[in-house]
C-alpha cells in the first residue's frame, strides 16, 4: 500500500485522519499516485493539483525521504521507500506566517 | 414568530447568526470551514434550507459547499449527497473550466494586465453565489479572473456563461488591485432572461437572453483614474443593486461616486449629493422602500476606513442626492475598518432589518432600517461578505 500524507486541511476536506493508504497500480509516480488519491477522494480533485493541466498547484509541495519532489516531472517513479509503504509521500502546503 | 439567518464570511471560515423576529438575541454558530477563506455565502429564495458557500484557499484552490438544512450541516454537492459506497465522500463540486469551445461564444484567451500587456484568464477564486429566484438547484457564480458559471444541478457541474466574456470588451477589461472579480450578480425578478453583473474593474454589463448575450451598461460613468473617463469598459464598479419590486432602477457604488440609473443601466447619472466622500464599497436598497438607500463611505481609494474614524451609513430617502448620516450605535471615534463590497444586506421583516460586516470582524445590525446599530458579534475574522434570509 502506498502512504500519502495529506495537509490539515485537505484531510479535514476529505475527512481522514492520519495518513491515507492507496493500492496504486503500475509505476509507482506522483501522477499514478495522485490519480488513484483523486478516485478515492474526489472532493480533492483540483486542490493539489489543476483539474485540467495536472499542473501542481502553486503553493503546494511534494516531499518524499526528506527530498523535495516538487519539480520532479510527476512520471518520474517515487523513492523505493515510498514504493513499498516504508515511507509516506509527503503533501504539504507552503509555510503560512510572517 | 418569523426570524432571519444572517450569513457571515470571513478570511477564516463561515457563521451563521440567528435570531427572531424582534431580532434582539442571537445564536452563533460556526466557524464552517474553519481556517478557509469564505467569500461569500447565500441561501436559496426558493427553498430557504438550501445555502451555498464559496469556500477558497490560495493553497487549495476553489470549493464550492452545500447545506440543505439551513447551515447545521454541510457537504460539496458533487455527486449524491452523502458518502459513496465505499464509505468515502463523494463531493467534487470544484471545477471551473473557462470554455474554450467555438461552439459557445468567442472563447477569449487574455485580458489586460496591470501594465497594460495582455494576460491569460486565470481562474482562481469565486467571489459571489447567486441562487435562482425560482430553482434550489440552478446557481450563478461570479469569480475572479472575471467570468460567470451556472450550475443547474445543485453546485456539482458548472459550465460557463462564456458569452459574457466573449461579447467582445474582454481584451479591455484589467484587474483592480483587488484581482480582476465579478463580484456582483443581480437576477431581476420579473423578467428571468435579464440578468446585471458588475466586474472590477471592467463595468456592469446586462444580458437579456438568460445569458447567452452581454453588453456593457456604462453609459454616464465618469472615471478620472482611466485614461478615456468615459470609456465604454474598464470603471471600478463595486457593487450594483435594486429593489426587486423595481428592477429598472438600479443603484451604483462605484470606486468614486455614487449613480443610479432608471432605464436598467442604459443611462447611469450621479447621486453623491451630500456624502463626505462618495468612494465607498457596499449599496444596498431597503426592502419596502424602493427609495431608500445605504452606503458607507470610506475616506479615499489609498485609505480604506471612514473618514474621521467615524463609522458612518449613509441612508437616502430619496433615491440619492440628500443623504442622513446614521450613527447611533456605530463606534464615532478611532474606528479605521472597511466594509467590503458583498458585506451588507437587508431582511424583509417590518420593520426592514439592515446588516453590514467590518474588516475588524464586527457585524452590526440595525432592526429599525438603520436608525439605531449594535453589534451582533464583535471578534470574528475580517468579515468578506453579508446576507440574510428572512425566514417564515
Amino acid at each position: 500500500m502506498i502512504r500519502v500524507v495529506l495537509p490539515a486541511h485537505l484531510k479535514t476536506l476529505a475527512q481522514v485522519n492520519g495518513e491515507v493508504e492507496l493500492e496504486v497500480h503500475g509505476p509507482i509516480t506522483q501522477a499514478s499516485v495522485l490519480d488513484a488519491l483523486e478516485v478515492r477522494y474526489p472532493v480533492l480533485r483540483g486542490t493539489i493539483r489543476d483539474h485540467v493541466t495536472h499542473g501542481r498547484r502553486p503553493l503546494v509541495r511534494f516531499f518524499a525521504c526528506s527530498e523535495d519532489w516538487s519539480h520532479e516531472p510527476p512520471d518520474t517513479p517515487l523513492p523505493e521507500a515510498v514504493a513499498t509503504g516504508q515511507e509516506p509521500l509527503l503533501i504539504l502546503g507552503a509555510i503560512a506566517g510572517g | 414568530m418569523s426570524g432571519v439567518r444572517v450569513l457571515v464570511g470571513t478570511r477564516k471560515g463561515g457563521f451563521v447568526l440567528t435570531a427572531d423576529g424582534k431580532r434582539k438575541r442571537w445564536e452563533v454558530s460556526g466557524p464552517h470551514f474553519a481556517g478557509w477563506e469564505i467569500y461569500h455565502m447565500k441561501g436559496s429564495p426558493a427553498d430557504p434550507d438550501r445555502l451555498y458557500a464559496s469556500q477558497t484557499s490560495a493553497w487549495f484552490g476553489q470549493v464550492i459547499q452545500r447545506s440543505l438544512d439551513g447551515g447545521k450541516t454541510w457537504e460539496p454537492p458533487g455527486g449524491p449527497l452523502g458518502k459513496s459506497p465505499e464509505g468515502f465522500p463523494k463531493g467534487e463540486s470544484n471545477k471551473f473550466v473557462y470554455d474554450t469551445s467555438p461552439e459557445t461564444g468567442k472563447p477569449l484567451t487574455t485580458h489586460q494586465w496591470y501594465d497594460g500587456t495582455q494576460h491569460p484568464w486565470e481562474f482562481k477564486r469565486v467571489w459571489h453565489i447567486e441562487p435562482s429566484l425560482s430553482d434550489p438547484d440552478t446557481l450563478y457564480a461570479g469569480v475572479e479572473d472575471a467570468a460567470l458559471f451556472q450550475s443547474v444541478d445543485g453546485g456539482k457541474t458548472w459550465q460557463e456563461l462564456a458569452g459574457l466574456r466573449g461579447h467582445g470588451t474582454g481584451p479591455q477589461w484589467a484587474p483592480g488591485a483587488g484581482g480582476m472579480c465579478l463580484h456582483t450578480v443581480l437576477l431581476d425578478p420579473g423578467n428571468p432572461k435579464r440578468m446585471f453583473i458588475a466586474i472590477s474593474s471592467a463595468g456592469a454589463f446586462r444580458t437579456d437572453d438568460a445569458g447567452k448575450t452581454w453588453k456593457p451598461i456604462n453609459r454616464g460613468l465618469h472615471s478620472q483614474y482611466i485614461p478615456d473617463p468615459t470609456a465604454e469598459v474598464g470603471h471600478c464598479v463595486h457593487r450594483i443593486a435594486l429593489h426587486p419590486s423595481r428592477p429598472n432602477v438600479l443603484f451604483m457604488q462605484k470606486h468614486w461616486d455614487v449613480l443610479r440609473s432608471d432605464d436598467g443601466g442604459d443611462n447611469w447619472r450621479e447621486v453623491s449629493g451630500n456624502l463626505p466622500t462618495d468612494f465607498g464599497f457596499v449599496i444596498d436598497v431597503h426592502a419596502h422602500e424602493p427609495e431608500t438607500i445605504y452606503v458607507v463611505p470610506i475616506k479615499s481609494d489609498s485609505e480604506h476606513y471612514p473618514l474621521d474614524g467615524k463609522l458612518r451609513v449613509f441612508r437616502s430617502r430619496t433615491g440619492g442626492n440628500e443623504w442622513e448620516p446614521l450613527t447611533k450605535g456605530l463606534p464615532q471615534r478611532d474606528c479605521y475598518v472597511n466594509v467590503l463590497r458583498d458585506a451588507m444586506a437587508v431582511d424583509a421583516l417590518d420593520p426592514c432589518g439592515a446588516y453590514f460586516g467590518t474588516t475588524g470582524g464586527q457585524v452590526y445590525g440595525s432592526a429599525d432600517g438603520g436608525d439605531s446599530w449594535a453589534p451582533i458579534v464583535r471578534d470574528l475574522p475580517a468579515v468578506l461578505s453579508v446576507e440574510v434570509q428572512t425566514l417564515p
